[in-house]
Formats: C-alpha cells, structure tokens, sequence
C-alpha cells in the first residue's frame, strides 16, 4: 500500500499545534466539501482530508502516526512494522471509508460506525444511499441501467467487508440531476423485519451534444456565416430525434433559440435552447480566396467599430 | 443461446409526483434524531408542505436538502445558522450561474 504524508495533505509542518491542524482542516474542508466545491477532484481531495484529520486530530494517533518516523514519502510502499498498534487503543468514529493505509494502522475497529445501523424503527433493515453517474441518454429516453454498487457487509466473523452488487435498475425517463430514485426493499436485509430502501442519487456524464442545466438543455450549434446573415432551415439534432431549425436572418454568434418543451421529459418537461456559433469556412483554395476577397471589397464592414481605433 | 434472464427493479423518483416524506421518514434516512430535523425546519433549512405547524409534510426535495445540511454541519463544524447562510448563498450561486448562460 501507499504511505500517506498527512501532514501533506493537511499543508501543516509536523510540529503544528491542534489548534493549527483545526485550522488548517477547517480552510481546507471549506475548499474541498462535495456538497460546496466545484474542484474537480473535491470527493477524493475532502476524503484524504478527513482521514488525515481523523489521524492528527487525535493525540493518540497522531502520536502512533509520528513513531513511523518522518523519513517517509507520500506515495512510497509501505507495510506497517511487524509490532505496530501495540499500546494503542482507538475510539471509532466517522463514517467515510478510509484508505487501506489508514486501515492497515488503525484497523477495522476505526471503521464500523457506532450506532447508525438499524434506523430508529426497530426491526427495519437499514436503508442505504448511494450516487450513482447516469449516462444522459438513460433519463431522455428511459431504460434499464446496470448499477454497481458497493456494499459494506458483516461478514460470519463480524467484519466489516465491501461486496460489489449489481442491480439492473429501471431509471425513469426524465429525471434530473440530483433527484433520487427510491427502491423499495432493496437496502439492508433484516432478520425477522422488512428490508431497507435504496436510495440512489442521480448524476449524469457530460453528454457528446447537450449540456444541461436542471431540467432545461442546451446545444452549441454551428452555423455558416451566410445561414446566419440569410437565414436558412438547418438539421438540428434533439432529444425526440432530428428537426429541421429555422434560424432568422441576422442572426449573431451567441444567438439562442428557445424550443419550449424540448428539453429534459420531465413534469413538466424543460426547455431545449440553441445556442449559434458561426463556423468559418477555411480560406483554403483559390475560389474560397476569391470569394472572401469579393465579400471584403463589396461590403464596408469594420468589425472593430465599437473599439473606437 | 439461452437467454439470460435479468431482473430489472423500478422504482420512484421521490421528488417528483405526490410524495411527500414524515419528519420520522426523514430522521430515519438521514440518520439523525427527529429533534434534530426538527431544528433545520425552525431554522428555514427544509421546505414544509402547508402550515408550519406539526405533524410537518415534507416535499421529496427535503430529504437531498436535509442530508446536505447535515453533512455541512458535521464536516465544516459550523452552527445552522451558518448552514442556512451557505444553503442560501449556494442556492444563490446556482441561479447567478443559471442566469449568466441562461
């Protein structure tokens, strides 16, 4: 396994103080928190970060943390020593899962969460949650998807292992990014009660033409600088398959249609905007020249008019 | 060939359609204490069908605003009120942003 430099992670010195460490945790998790960050790797970066402050945080830890020793570098492989963990006792806590670092020196007891499982309801199975990324097509035109999931279960034993499920879910056709789609009877079974629901939490991959926002779509379509000028009828795909799109004479780069109802099959459905872009033609033969010099000899045009040079 | 058989499950979108979740609904699947649900509402957190007065109704939406809410709290070690303030603004950004591509 990899060694962790949680010092690293968190941008403090090894001799920083706790309220340092809290500090330094709380600027961080501000920057990196899923549900506020728009950095790309935020998930991963919020994860790396709550374990290190998991470790630092705590004195006793932090302590058998420090006995490694600082000649480490994140990244290296690493084996903890053979007498490792001797002396040391762990309170659980926190619910993420942890790297197989953290595990291999902290262990499974550092892991289960304390309370939690069994819901407040008695013999019900706990219910579970999971996000899942949707391809967009799932929701535009409805369909099956097969979802993996991990599951942490106990085994004979008592230890806490992650089993890979998969289910084949029907995704219902319309639903947004972050709506939630409930299975009934699909979360933790229960012995002698009613198993828990599964919750899953729908995002989607960006789509090769649509961009979306909640339920509306939108489309960079390209145009030649005559359909724009001109207007012209121009194939157009949507998500009810292709149209033919008229685009107004005069029209700029920028300019947006608006198809009401054509966006996202929702309740109600959302809107589905085109946006033009005027696509140059390549100036790349002796008639293509021609024609870009007859246009800049015939028209008095000055692209650059508000500039005022 | 045999043809395999696959078991598709359906299921609802719950925040669409009539659904409308229990605050012991919502305590159960965020797994906090109904109390402490309870202090979202009072601190406007989460949306209330009808009056304000309980036994609270709660739109499907409540449930992604509750577990964001919550998990803001704990991992940002801030008071609801600062949660409430960061729901608000985000909510704020989101419609800036709509509104700059829109």
């Amino acid at each position: 396994m990899e060694f962790k430099d949680y010092y690293k992670i968190m941008g403090v010195a090894r001799d920083a103080t706790e309220a340092q460490i809290k500090q330094a945790y709380r600027k961080l998790a501000r920057k990196y928190h899923p549900d506020v960050s728009k950095e790309k790797d935020a998930e991963a970066r919020f994860k790396e970060l709550g374990e290190a402050y998991e470790v630092l945080k705590n004195p006793e830890k932090r302590a058998a943390y420090d006995q490694l020793g600082p000649n480490h570098r994140a990244g290296e492989q690493f084996r903890p020593p053979p007498d490792w963990g001797a002396g040391f006792e762990f309170s659980g806590g926190g619910e993420s899962s942890y790297s197989d670092f953290f595990e291999a020196l902290f262990g499974q007891r550092a892991r289960a969460r304390p309370g939690g499982r069994g819901g407040f309801d008695g013999g019900r199975g706990e219910d579970h949650h999971a996000k899942v990324l949707l391809d967009l097509d799932a929701s535009l035109a409805g369909g099956t998807r097969e979802i993996r999931l991990r599951v942490p279960e106990l085994d004979s034993a008592g230890h806490l292992e992650l089993k890979e499920r998969t289910l084949n879910v029907q995704i219902p056709k319309g639903i947004l990014a972050g709506q939630t789609i409930r299975l009934a009877g699909q979360g933790a079974r229960a012995a002698g009660g009613p198993a828990g629901d599964l919750y899953i939490e729908v995002e989607f991959q960006p789509h090769r033409l649509y961009r979306v926002d909640g339920r509306d779509l939108y489309l960079d379509l390209p145009v030649a600088p005559w359909e724009a000028s001109l207007g012209a009828s121009v194939a157009t795909p949507t998500p009810a398959g292709p149209i033919d799109l008229k685009i107004p004479a005069g029209s700029k780069a920028g300019t947006k249609l608006r198809l009401k109802g054509r966006g996202m099959p929702a309740n109600p459905p959302g809107d589905f905007f085109v946006v033009l872009e005027i696509a140059l033609p390549p100036a790349d033969g002796e008639k293509a020249k021609a024609a870009y010099k007859a246009m800049a000899d015939a028209l008095p045009f000055d692209p650059r008019a508000r500039l005022g040079v | 060939m045999p043809q395999r058989e696959i078991h598709v499950i359906s299921g609802t979108i719950i925040e669409q359609g009539d659904t409308t979740l229990t605050i012991e609904d919502l305590s159960r699947l965020c797994a906090a204490e109904a109390a402490h649900i309870a202090e979202l509402v009072e601190e406007g957190i989460l949306p209330v069908i009808g009056g304000v007065a309980p036994p609270w109704r709660f739109p499907g939406a409540a449930l992604r605003r509750a577990r964001v809410a919550l998990r803001l709290q704990r991992d940002l070690e801030i008071n609801l009120a600062g949660v409430a303030l960061a729901l608000e603004l985000m909510d704020e950004i989101e419609a800036l942003r709509r509104r700059i591509r829109g």
